[in-house]
Formats: structure tokens, sequence, C-alpha cells
């Protein structure tokens, strides 16, 4: 999988040290970054979120092969369901209900995570279920239409009855808190203040490396197997039995999961949502980082969403400052820059490095690729 | 019944322009099996060009009659939609003809963002107003009316189908295109530049976006950079509806899914009790689509697409 | 252990099969041959689900199948090769087998998430039967490399190690021998000869006629759509109408030996 990283069963020590210096670079990152500002430890909490999707999103695309244009619905199904059970909305729109929840209506964490994954699969199993025996484009398209289809509902289902608060969105939305303790409040610990937002990093930190761990598993399995025959030859799965179907509408399903668990952190760290957040324009940055990052491939992918995420937020602050001393005024501003550079580097990749910038390595031995004799010639010379 | 014979009339303003567009997204299919996504920001271009040349003209020179402002828009866009099309094709989509189905797709969304920004940089993010140069004369249809641009787009929209299906089937060029759509290494063989043909049938595809473009600012009287987003898809839509690939297809599809789009929005108050309001209008052709692409695929009058063995 | 009765298949304006049918004894070796276009993999496609026949009775080890899907009927027990090789090309050999298992085995999606003991057991096992089944055929040395990569015969090796790993009931192989040389057809007829011997139940499409002759304990012979003999090899050979719709062409057999 990861050529660079030592593996266990080779080298444990190396390894371990491997894995201590990676822990320790990454819990110390906020307090490090955190010296410019709390706005850079908020945009890597947010580029962790992304990171999340990301994986997700490869799942589907990556693993089984399969175009999803509006994957972030599954975003916003996640996001809206904790705002509706976490937040003052419903009580304030329905007398009934704040009959039922006096106190308001707050949920624990360990009822919300499921509870978004199980919501999320089911949409995605929804979703899926037409649809995924379409061919390629059609696909794309297809989930595309979805995407904006599901978009179009929160932004209008204010009227006639309220529940999602149309473009205004959902505000005080709660914010996680884990055994009492308040994710929104600075914590202290051997003396040192960790700021709330530090908080939030290392929890979304924790659900990532969750992620990561689940993928793995899924790739190196019966399952991700499956899912790469699918990808390879629709057909000949089938002539082994695959019943192609379902396991493409599992990796739908389970794709959603991740979407929908990072949609509802997503609303608990903003402590609002809109309709605005979900656009089409977020389900293509997703498959872009997908895409770019190397598609497929774990650390490829998390490549991607890190540069993506992280990438605007430098940009921001530096584009204007250079413009400005050296035009005397702003001539483009950073979200158009923002915008017309993902778009450039998506054509720029496809055409130059098609595979993304960290793809897979060569699965399995490739003679012809090997230097020298050996068995270079005669293996190379593959019929069909 | 006038709101029925006036929806009827809307129906058929908003299915001539799906029906222009879509033309151009169908024959890119049918000889790529490429979706062009760019091509609904083809169309903007092409709306923003002629609305950038068309006030600056009456700014220059403020007696010029209409007609030759509107002559002047047209003749600018046309021009600038088929280079910027021309190129796309080139630069973009030619070095990809071969490759893995997601590599062209990728490259149009990424195609059709960078056209967005550079519309957004140049002509700015706000909503322009294209200028009235068609006289506001309505006429009386059955209890409806029909301002004299909308019977425009209607009857220019009939003419360039009906050129285009001239072209198609009875022109040397027609032929060769054809061809290269059902199976372009035969065509190739039989002496056909498929390179050529391909180039042709982006430039027929994005002068039609332009004069669509252009009539969507004459009748909607409002354009802006994202103008393209939306009847690029819905567009795609009405083309799939009618048979990807199949040119007449296409301008069934565009007829059909307006006419659907219009009646829809006019009666979804009534039809739903009120619940659902006519904002979902956007709903219906993604609807449609999904609908199609389940239960048939191959679209009203089926698919033409190029034999990829 | 298959009886296949009443095909009958049509393509628009063409009736590809006739009132086409088969029947094979277990562990026996059946050829079905004919011209080019006469509907063999037509009818190969048709008993493994790829297409909806419009009339046609099926039936597996004495049970009723329907072909409505390709997965089902890999499921009830017929494995297929193809005539273009179909193999998963950038995953190894030892894992295109190892997709081989997987209508055998059952670990879920839970099961790879949690790597439960019966999960790991499970896909230990599927790791091993797949290395016996890449030796059984032969090729066992390039267990690790890209299934692209493997030379013409050993793809075709590998296809069938892919299907003998679904435990078929029926091996069904669409020209297994194509575009091999004879040193390659020897290897293949000893590897069938022992599946055969191993139990299995082979159905083979073949332009070979030798080969089919030497191999085959009975033979159908289709042309244009219709069955038009069938029987023990050397009775097939001789029979006028079989001479006459291979008349002309290069393989007309002429006084081969039967096995």
């Amino acid at each position: 999988m990861n050529l660079y990283f030592p593996k266990w069963r080779d080298n444990p020590v190396a390894a371990f040290i491997a894995t201590f210096v990676v822990a320790a670079v990454l819990i110390a990152l906020p307090f490090v970054v955190g010296q410019l500002g709390n706005a850079w430890v908020r945009a890597l909490a947010f580029a962790l979120l992304y990171v999340m999707l990301a994986l997700g999103l490869n799942i589907v695309v990556g693993f089984a092969g399969l175009l999803d244009l509006g994957y972030i619905a599954f975003y916003a199904v996640g996001a809206y369901m904790y705002a509706l059970l976490a937040s003052p909305h419903l009580t304030s729109t329905f007398p009934a209900i704040a009959a039922m929840f006096p106190d308001g209506l707050h949920n624990s964490i360990w009822m919300v995570i499921p509870l978004g994954a199980a919501l999320a699969a089911l949409f995605g199993i929804m979703l899926g279920a037409p649809v995924l025996r379409l061919r390629g484009d059609y696909l794309a398209i297809v989930t595309l239409g979805f995407g904006e289809i599901i978009r179009i509902f929160m932004n209008n289902l204010n009227a006639p009855v309220n529940i999602t608060n149309g473009p205004q969105g959902i505000t005080l939305i709660d914010p996680i808190t884990i055994g009492g303790v308040s994710l929104a409040k600075p914590v202290q610990v051997f003396g040192l203040t960790v700021p709330s937002v530090y908080l939030y990093y290392y929890f979304f930190l924790l659900l990532v490396i969750v992620t990561i761990v689940v993928c793995i598993n899924l790739q190196n399995s019966r399952l991700g197997r499956a899912w790469m025959a699918i990808r390879e030859d629709d057909l000949a799965a089938k002539a082994m039995g695959i019943n192609v179907r379902n396991v493409k509408l599992l990796a739908f399903a389970l794709g959603a999961t991740f979407g929908g668990v990072a949609g509802a952190m997503f609303a608990a760290f903003q402590g609002f949502v809109s309709p605005e957040s979900f656009s089409l324009m977020e389900s293509i940055i997703v498959l872009a980082m997908v895409v770019l990052g190397g598609i497929g491939h774990i650390p490829g992918v998390i490549l991607g969403a890190v540069l993506l995420a992280v990438f605007p937020e430098v940009l921001r602050h530096t584009v204007v400052p250079v413009q400005q001393a050296l035009f005397g005024k702003v001539l483009i501003d950073a979200e158009v820059l923002r915008m017309l550079l993902y778009g450039l580097a998506m054509v720029l990749i496809m055409l130059y490095r098609p595979k993304g910038l960290w793809p897979a390595p060569d699965h399995g031995i490739n003679p012809s690729e090997r230097m020298g004799g050996g068995k270079g010639g005669k293996a190379a010379a593959a019929g069909a | 019944m006038e709101t029925f014979i006036q929806q009827i009339i809307n129906g058929l303003v908003l299915g001539s322009l799906y029906s222009l567009i879509a033309l151009g997204y169908t024959m890119v299919y049918g000889i790529l099996n490429l979706i062009n996504f760019a091509h609904g920001d083809v169309l903007m271009v092409g709306a923003m060009t002629a609305l950038t040349v068309i006030v600056g003209l009456k700014g220059l020179y403020p007696d010029m009659p209409a007609w030759m402002l509107m002559a002047a828009g047209l003749l600018t866009a046309i021009p600038a939609c088929v280079i910027l099309s021309l190129v796309i094709e080139r630069v973009a989509y030619r070095p990809l003809r071969n490759a893995p189905r997601l590599a062209p797709l990728i490259t149009a969304i990424g195609v059709s963002i960078v056209i967005q920004t550079l519309g957004m940089i140049i002509w700015g993010r706000n909503y322009h107003t294209f200028p009235e140069l068609i006289p506001t004369t309505t006429f009386d249809v059955g209890g409806a009316t029909i301002t004299l641009t909308k019977l425009l787009v209607i009857v220019l929209s009939a003419v360039l189908m009906v050129a285009l299906m001239l072209l198609v089937n009875r022109t040397k060029l027609g032929r060769a295109m054809r061809a290269t759509a059902e199976n372009p290494r035969v065509a190739g063989l039989m002496g056909v530049n498929p390179n050529l043909v391909i180039a042709q049938t982006f430039a027929i595809g994005a002068a039609l976006a332009a004069v669509a473009g252009v009539m969507i600012g004459a009748t909607y009287s409002v354009v802006h950079f994202s103008m393209g987003f939306l009847p690029g898809l819905k567009a795609f839509t009405a083309a799939v509806l009618g048979g990807i690939g199949n040119i007449p297809g296409a301008m069934v599809g565009g007829l059909l899914l307006g006419l659907i789009e219009a009646l829809g929005a006019g009666y979804i108050g009534d039809l739903t009790g009120g619940v659902l309001g006519s904002h979902y209008q956007d709903v219906f052709a993604f609807i449609i689509l999904v609908a199609v692409l389940i239960f048939r695929p191959q679209g009203l009058l089926g698919e033409r697409v190029a034999d990829r063995a | 252990m298959l009886k296949v009765q009443g095909v009958n298949k049509r393509f628009g304006g063409l009736q590809a099969l006739s009132n086409v049918g088969i029947e094979i004894e277990r562990s026996q070796i059946y050829g079905l041959i004919g011209p080019n276009g006469a509907g063999k993999t037509t009818f190969f496609n048709v008993i493994t689900g790829l297409y909806t026949p419009d009339s046609g009775s099926f039936e597996l080890a004495g049970k009723t199948y329907s072909p409505s899907e390709v997965w089902k009927v890999a499921q009830a027990g017929i494995a297929r090769t193809f005539q273009n090789i179909r193999l998963f090309p950038e995953m190894t050999a030892l894992e295109n087998v190892m997709v081989g298992r997987h209508v055998r085995t059952r670990a879920g999606a839970l099961g790879a998430v949690l790597r439960l003991p019966s999960q790991r057991r499970e896909e230990a096992q599927i790791k091993a039967r797949a290395i016996e089944l890449l030796e059984y055929v032969g090729i066992r040395k390039y267990a690790d490399y890209q299934a692209r990569t493997l030379a013409y015969g050993d793809q075709r090796r590998l296809e069938i190690a892919r299907a003998l790993a679904t435990e078929p009931k029926l091996l069904a192989l669409d020209e297994p021998a194509a575009g091999m040389n004879a040193t390659e057809k020897l290897g293949l007829r000893k590897l069938l000869e022992s599946i055969q011997a191993d139990g299995v139940t082979i159905l083979l499409i073949e332009h070979d006629v030798k080969l089919v002759m030497g191999l085959c304990n009975r033979v159908t012979v289709l042309d244009y759509g219709k069955v038009i003999a069938m029987g023990a090899p050397a009775e097939v050979q001789s029979n006028p109408a079989v001479i006459e719709a291979y008349l002309g062409a290069a393989h007309a057999p002429k006084g081969t030996e039967a096995a």
C-alpha cells in the first residue's frame, strides 16, 4: 500500500519510530500552527472533515469505480439531521415537540454518530438502488441531479411546514459534548489551556484515524476484492458469482455513512447549517480531492484532501496583499482565484498526471518494467 | 384556458431554447461519448459577448438601429463561441480521446469551472441586463399573449433546426458526421478526417449555443456568469430524453422538456394542494432525467452512439 | 448434470437459436462445435444468463434453474470462461483466483471492518485455496504477477483456475484453445482431463476439431442455430450433414484418430 512507510512486519522498530514521529507531529500541530492564529487551526479541523469526506467518496469512486457527483447530499443529510436533533429549531417551530422535550432538544454524541451514519446509509441505498446499473457518465449526471434535488429541498422545505428553515438555515446548534466535557469551551490540561478549536481538531483527528483503519480493512478484504473486480470487469465479476448490484449498493451506502458522520460533525463544529454549504461545487471539490490525490489510493486521497482544503486558506492570506502590493488593488479576489485554480488543476492533472499526484504503486509484479533480463522479455509479450 | 395556452407558449419558447442547446450536447456525445460539461458555459460566453458588443456599440453610436445592434451582437457571439469551443476541444478533450471514461469527465468539469470563473473575472459577479432591442409588440393567441421576442425565438429556432437537419442529411459534411458518429475508424478508412469532423461538430454546436445564449438574454433580460449551468444541465436532460446522439431526438426532447417544465410550474401548486410551489420547477428536469435514465435509457427516439468496440 | 431443452433465441430479424437442447452427464467432457456464426457462443450466453432466451427449460444437477442473472447461474454451479479472456487485468493472478472464491465465502463489510477472527480465518483459507488452484493449473510461480502481464496461454489457465475456484458443478469453456500452439493445446488437454478426473463436468466450445474429437466424450454440432448432429465424436465425424456444414473449412476432419 504505502511505499515509503516501513511496514510493521518487515521492520518493527522503524515502523514504531515512524508512527511515533507522525503521531507527535499531528498532536503538536495545532500548537505550532496556532501561533499564527486560531483561524489556521480551524482550517486544519475543516481539512480533517474533508479528509473524511474524501475517504468516503474514495470507497465509491476509487474502490468500486462508481462516479458520484452528488456526494455532498449525504454530508447535507448528516448535517441537517444533527441540526434538527440538537438545536432549538424544532422546539421553537412545533409546540408539540417543545412539549415533549421541555429542556430543548439535545443529543449525545454516542447517539448522533450512529444515527447519522444510519440515516446517510439509508439515503445511499434509496438513491443508489435505482441508478447503480447505469453506465459511467450517466451515473455521474444522475447523482449530480440527486445532489441538486436534495439541496433544493433543503432550501424550500420551509413552507408549508418549516422543517429546514429554508435559505436561512438552522442556527444555535449544540457543540459536541463528550462525557460531559463540551468541546466548545477550553480545557485545562497539565496547566496548559487548550482552546475549543484544538479540541475539535483532536476529536476529528480521532475520527479520521478510525476512518482510515476502516478503509484499509475494507480494501484488503473479500469485499474490497469484489469492488476491484467490478471496477476492472463488471461482466466477469458477475460470471464469478458476485452479486454486482448489491455489492455496488454496499459501496454507495458505506461511502454515504462517512459523509453523514462528517456532516453531523460539521454542523456541531460550525454551529449552523444552511443549504449554501452543500452546493454542487462542494461535491466537485470532494471529487477533485479524490481524483487529484490518487484515485483509489488511501494516502493519495488524504494528500489530495489536505492540499485542496488548506490551499485556499493560504491563498486567501497571500493573494490579497500581493495584489495590493503589485497592482494597488485587488483584481481577482481570493474566492474567484480559488475556483479558477480548482478548475485548472482538474484539467491539468487529467492531462498530465491522470492517475493523480500520489497514485497507487504498481500492483503486482510487472516484469516488462524491470530492468535487465530475467523474465523481462518472455512474460511481457501478453497476447490479447 | 388562457393559462393553459400561455403555459404552452412559454413551454415552446423554453423548449426551443433547450433544443438548440441540446443539439450541441447530443452531437458531441454521439461522436465522442463525452458529456461536454462546458457547453452551457459556452452559451454564457455567447450571451455576455453579445452584451458587451451591443452595450459598447450603443455607447459609441447611440443612434444605431436596434436590428443592427442585434446583428452585431450575434455576429460577434457566434465566432467567439466557435473559437472557444474549438480551443477547448483541441486542448482539453483531444489528448484524452482514448483515456478511461473518468478523465474526460473530470476535465470537462474543470473546463466548465475555468470558463465560469473567467466569466466572473471579466464580467463581474453581478447580474447584467440585456438591452431591449426587439420591439415589445404582443400578439393575442386565444386569450394568451405572446411577445414578438418569444415568437422570434420559436421561429428562429425552428429555422435553425431545419437547417441543421438539411445539413446533416443532405450534405457531404452531414454524411461525414453521421459516419463518424457510427464508427470513427471505418469512417476514417473511407477518407473522412475524424479530427476535422469532430471540430466541425463542436463548431456547429457552439454556434447554436451562441444563438441560444443571445436569445435567452433577449427573452429573459438577465445575463450573468453562471447563466449557463442550469440551462446546460436541463438541455442535457432533454438530449437524453430524446435519445442521446440522436439529432431529431434532441429537438423533440428539448420541446417536450420545455412544455413539461412550463406546464408543471404553472400547475404544480394545484397539483400538490399548495404543498410544493413553483420554485420546485428545476426539480422537474432532474426528476425527468432520473426517470428516463432508469426506465428508458435509450430515450424516446433511441440512442445513436459511436460503436466503441 | 445439465439438461437444456427447446432453447429459442431471436435477435431482431435473426433466429440465432432454434430449438436447441443439450444433455450432459456427470463428469463428461461435452463438446459444442459448429462453423462460425452457428450460435455456439449465443447458446453459451443463454445458459449462463447473459442473454434471456425466448423459450427453453434448464436443469442443473436435477434442479431447475432460470438463467436470468449471470451471478445466480454462477452461484448455482456453472462457471464459465470467455472467448476473449476476461481476467481482471490489474489484479495479480492470485487475486484473480481469490475473487473466484467470492461466491462460496461469506465475510461481509462488518467482518472486514472489524477483522473478526472468523473473517481472518476465511481470508487465510481463500488465499490457500487460490494458491492450490494456481498450482493445479501450473502457474503457481506467477501468483504475484499482474494478470495482464502473463503470457497468453498462462492467461487462459488463470481464467480456468479462477472458474474452478467457484467450485462449479459444470465448467463451461468458450474456445479455451484459441490462439494456442500444438504444445500448449496438449497441455490444455491434459489439464482438462485431470479436471474431469476430479469430478467436474466440462462443456467446451471449440473450433479445433482434432482437439474436440480426441478429448470429448460426446459432441453436439450446431449450424445456423440448429442442432444438426449429436453423439460420440466418431459418429458425428462421419455424419454427412456435419461434413457438409464444414465442407471447405480448413479443419475438415480427415480420418483423425478418435480418443
